[in-house]
């Protein structure tokens, strides 16, 4: 992203943000799936493949945009 | 939604995965903040990020910019009010308008290396028209963010139960700390976490609505059985006249008032989302940047008008205007946490809050940063201290972003006491963006038009949309004057009354700019498009010119239309 200053691409936090989040909520959908909370539709577990997606979409943007040495 | 204080239960109970998932937030923003201060040393660093931006982290900022909560659980109330015709407001009302400011608008203001609106009216008209605009301007977005500030608390108290005096001092504490330390780099940042923020905490409600309501088709039967009678489902079928729809708007309101003047002057003279796109890297980029932001605007009714009209579909209560609210009812503005608490448990919660409370902070560090620049560069610099190290500038920069936020927090305070702040603000914003756009566009356009001209245009443009605004509140009948009739509610109220205001100030611009003298052809270099060499790309492959991708915006736009007549 910079050409006069070296700044970690703002894509990786975004990436470090989606995969905590991501794993965050997957875990709190596991641990949850015999007992879902009482919303609607919760037979779906969306916690679980939502949670998932956001760790595949921030293990991507981790690993393309990781700081690695500029100079 | 200040009228949500009076409904006393809160609507959703946080489990620790969800405090979790907010507190990280806060943790990670303070942290960016701290690590980008190290790059925000120059004047062009603090209030422009360096002008070093690709074109996809200005696109991204310069949508987000306006995708702030107050405009989410606004638009979804409106949406749930008004049905789809609220998609109006992110389709003509804002695709045309994006296209035009990358296309035509955004080399000027680039070329002349401006670092603000207010700045380019300086370097056009001259002190009068800039000072006007950028006084102006600078009330108006510390009062923005004093009311994104206050909207922030009462949603927090409203929906978590949380106490409203820590909601505003810990949200202005983190945004003041994180803004003055990194400035416009650490509010784009920002602005593009929360981008990504928003549209994880807030896709899973129409996936998950449609599933329920098996489609598109299942949701509309099940409108029509819950409302029989009204048409929430097509865009440009009801407004043949105004009592056809629950806007009491006709097509000519939206047509003209919204999207040849309301939305041209928001999104390309606003100094707030023009900010973002004068922060990219160069100009190819600087044209990019809106026309990438306006695919992304297009899906925007996805997350915001789809859950208000899912909520008119599956919710078993009936949500009321805020100002009618009685105990234990929701209103419109509540729309989008009561379909969040619908379908959303732990974790998956917190996500949907941390997306609100992060768009309620962008909205702040917006205003803020904005403030910043223009107090500094449009007021503080040409009218008081003119020439001063690069460093004294910064400085001030920062100290502006301080003080910014505590008159913000002092505003929050006071919006306390007026239960219709809210209502009055949006009509304050476009009291200036209307005129103001009329004086910039004509200023690019027309050499001939003259310093006096630009600032008399502007002060009557203002003036008149004060006026009528003014006029319809204190007696109805100057409704059907301005807004040509009685049926018109509020939000068509504004779209003709920024098209009069448009129409005023062009009028005394070209009627004071015959009888003064104009400025010689030398001066305008750069401003003015007759007398400008704006680069060509030639050289550039098809797939990577502005005006492919912004022809491409439009033609969707115009299935989107046809699609939901």
């Amino acid at each position: 992203m910079t050409e006069k200053h070296h700044i970690i691409p703002i894509w990786f936090f975004v990436g470090f943000l989606l995969l905590v989040y991501g794993l965050l909520i997957l875990i709190s959908g596991l641990a949850e799936w015999s007992h879902p909370p009482n919303t609607v539709l919760a037979n779906l577990h969306a916690p679980v493949w939502w949670g998932g997606l956001l760790v595949v979409l921030g293990l991507i943007y981790c690993a393309k945009y990781y700081p690695r040495g500029q100079n | 939604m200040i009228a949500m204080m009076a409904a006393a239960p809160t609507l959703v109970h946080l489990s620790a995965v969800d405090l979790v998932i907010i507190a990280f937030y806060f943790l990670l923003v303070l942290a960016i903040g701290f690590y980008l201060k190290r790059f925000a040393n120059t004047g062009e660093d603090f209030f422009l990020a360096g002008r070093e931006m690709t074109a996809w982290v200005a696109g991204l900022a310069f949508v987000s910019a306006n995708l702030g909560s107050l405009e989410l659980l606004g638009w979804a109330g409106s949406a749930y009010q008004y049905g789809i015709l609220a998609a109006h407001w992110y389709w003509i009302g804002a695709i045309p308008a994006m296209v035009f400011l990358g296309l035509l608008m955004m080399p000027f203001y680039y070329i002349c290396k401006t670092h603000s609106v207010p700045g380019y009216l300086q370097l056009r008209y001259g002190p009068e028209a800039s000072g006007l605009s950028a006084i102006t301007f600078a009330i108006m977005t510390i009062l923005m963010s004093g009311v994104n500030m206050y909207a922030m608390a009462v949603v927090m108290k409203v929906v978590l139960g949380w106490d409203i005096n820590f909601s505003i001092w810990i949200s202005s504490l983190t945004v003041g700390i994180y803004v003055a330390a990194g400035g416009l780099f650490s509010a784009i940042f920002n602005e593009v976490l929360q981008f990504f923020l928003i549209w994880f905490g807030a896709l899973l409600i129409p996936i998950l609505g449609m599933i329920e309501t098996g489609g598109w088709h299942g949701m509309v039967a099940r409108i029509h059985e819950n409302f029989p009678g009204q048409d929430f489902t097509h865009m440009w079928a009801p407004m043949r006249s105004f009592g056809d729809n629950p806007m009491g708007i006709h097509w000519t309101g939206i047509v003209f008032g919204l999207g040849a003047v309301q939305a041209m002057g928001y999104w390309t003279t606003d100094f707030l989302v023009v900010q973002r796109v004068l922060s990219a890297k160069d100009i190819r980029s600087a044209k990019m940047a809106p026309i990438i932001g306006s695919f992304f605007k297009m899906a925007v009714p996805l997350i915001v008008i789809i859950p208000g009209l899912l909520a008119r579909a599956v919710l078993p209560i009936h949500l009321v205007p805020a100002s009618g609210l009685q105990p234990g009812q929701h209103s419109f503005n509540e729309v989008l946490p009561l379909m969040l608490a619908r379908y959303c448990g732990p974790g998956l919660l917190g996500l949907g809050i941390t997306a609100l409370v992060a768009g309620f902070m962008a909205g702040m560090a917006g205003n803020v940063s904005a403030f910043a620049t223009v107090w500094t560069y449009d007021i503080y610099r040409p009218f008081l201290v003119k020439t001063a190290p690069d460093q004294h500038y910064v400085s001030m920069g920062r100290w502006c972003t301080l003080i910014g936020l505590v008159i913000s927090i002092a505003t929050a305070y006071l919006v306390m006491n007026f239960a219709s702040i809210m209502d009055y603000v949006q009509a304050l914003f476009g009291f200036f963006i209307a005129p103001l756009f009329g004086t910039v566009l004509l200023g690019m356009l027309w050499k001939r038009v003259t310093r006096a001209a630009g600032f008399w245009g502007l002060l009557a443009g203002t003036v008149s949309s004060v006026g009528m605004f003014t006029l319809m509140k204190l007696n109805h009948y100057w409704v059907s004057v301005f807004a040509l009739s009685p049926k018109a509610q509020a939000l068509a109220q504004d779209m003709y009354q920024a098209l009069w205001s448009c129409v005023t100030c062009t009028v005394v611009t070209v009627l004071v700019t015959l009888v003064t003298k104009p400025r010689p052809d030398h001066e305008l270099k750069g401003l003015v498009y007759a007398l400008t060499e704006v680069p060509r790309e030639e050289h550039t492959s098809w797939l990577h010119r502005p005006v492919v991708w912004g022809v491409a915006a439009l033609a969707i736009l115009v299935v989107l239309q046809i699609i939901f007549w």
